[in-house]
């Protein structure tokens, strides 16, 4: 546990000075920590817990979007683990809700056994949908094919600057439609 | 989108920088003062024998309570803009300002005064300050809400509140160098409700605005 949470703060540490590939491992190893912590969310509060990935993917938003409030000094779990927690709890009170408005609708697609894997997410794919086209095929491109910054920057002919530009207004567009859904 | 897509896409975004919460904090300040203390020109004004007045140390006090607390609040404000933190260990830096009115009040226990205790309390502004310092307060108080939004903090509605104790500490410093009560018995009874009014409207909007 201990030596987990160390060498995440190394990643991050490392992550922060610029190394890509390291924020890349960061992000991929603490996904199933914050996956098994929405699903005990969810149980918790008595919601299909196949719904944990719309969670999961609000949390690594969150935590991109907010990780220059970390400071470098500290350890990153608890900085991890206090995003993770209100990030659950906004998307619980925000089902709770939603459940709570169709509750016709719902009450019948209620399956007779919890499903045991984890249902795909749809919130930031849906959410993609809106955005303004060149952050959309920006997102996209990087996303779904698999192409670097400059890869993309060919593809659509415009320079690397501004598929930087619209990668993060892009993340960061998404992120305030989440929250305002 | 799967997880291991978005995960590679906010990597892709790894070199992108976002500014410290401090330096956004004080440029938002810094942009809404002009507003402030415009309207504080235009309304009220510095009074015509500040220069006199300056000799007081119980004008002079007024600054020192107002900008103690101006400066906390900045203070506990960017400690509760990082998700992780809680109030714990750093409320007693509020308690700064009010230890400084409390010896203030003393104080002036101590000296021979001219008129009555009551007098001095109730003064002559009572109105005008509970009424200024909360306008003046609310370009800071926006501004202190943009700058802190641009942190996370878990408890948007205290965080919202700080900044309401932020702004009213920076309007009370605008405002104190208006009113020709010094007493610090007339500033810990009007200014503390101005301030309590500034600190509710900012938990309220924090509340709203403050939540990542």
């Amino acid at each position: 546990m201990r030596e987990r949470e160390d060498e995440w703060t190394g990643l991050m540490r490392s992550a922060i000075s610029g190394d890509s590939a390291a924020y890349h491992r960061l992000l991929r190893a603490v996904t199933p920590v914050l996956r098994a912590a929405a699903r005990r969310g969810l149980a918790r509060a008595g919601q299909p817990v196949d719904q944990s990935e719309d969670i999961v993917q609000d949390i690594l938003l969150a935590v991109h979007l907010k990780r220059h409030t970390w400071d470098a000094e500290a350890p990153f779990a608890p900085w991890l683990f206090a995003i993770a927690r209100n990030k659950l709890i906004d998307s619980l009170r925000r089902r709770g809700r939603r459940v709570f408005v169709n509750i016709d609708d719902f009450s019948e697609t209620i399956p007779s056994e919890p499903a045991a894997e984890t249902a795909p997410a749809n919130e930031v794919a849906a959410q993609l949908q809106s955005l303004p086209a060149r952050q959309r095929d920006v997102l996209q491109s990087i996303a779904v094919d698999c192409a670097s910054i400059k890869e993309t920057a060919a593809k659509f002919a415009i320079s690397e600057g501004a598929v930087r530009v619209a990668l993060h207004r892009g993340l960061a567009s998404l992120t305030a439609k989440l929250r305002g859904q | 989108m799967q997880t291991d897509q978005l995960i590679r896409t906010l990597a892709a975004d790894n070199a992108h920088r976002a500014r410290p919460v401090g330096f956004v904090l004080a440029l938002a300040l810094l942009s809404a003062a002009p507003v402030s203390v415009a309207m504080f020109l235009a309304a009220l004004g510095v009074r015509p024998d500040v220069m006199t007045a300056m000799h007081n140390p119980f004008f002079d006090l007024k600054f020192v309570v107002t900008l103690t607390l101006a400066l906390s609040a900045m203070t506990v404000s960017l400690h509760l803009s990082r998700p992780e933190a809680s109030l714990h260990g750093w409320a007693w830096l509020l308690l700064i300002p009010a230890g400084v009115l409390v010896a203030g009040i003393s104080g002036e226990m101590m000296l021979p005064q001219r008129l009555p205790m009551m007098t001095r309390l109730i003064g002559t502004n009572s109105r005008v300050c509970m009424t200024a310092i909360p306008l003046l307060s609310l370009p800071l108080l926006a501004a202190a809400l943009i700058g802190l939004r641009h942190g996370a903090p878990a408890r948007p509605a205290v965080a919202g509140a700080i900044a309401g104790l932020l702004s009213a500490g920076l309007a009370a410093t605008l405002y104190a160098s208006h009113c020709t009560d010094d007493s610090p018995l007339f500033v810990t009874t009007w200014y503390t409700i101005a301030t309590a009014l500034v600190t509710a409207i900012g938990a309220l909007a924090g509340s709203r605005v403050l939540r990542f």
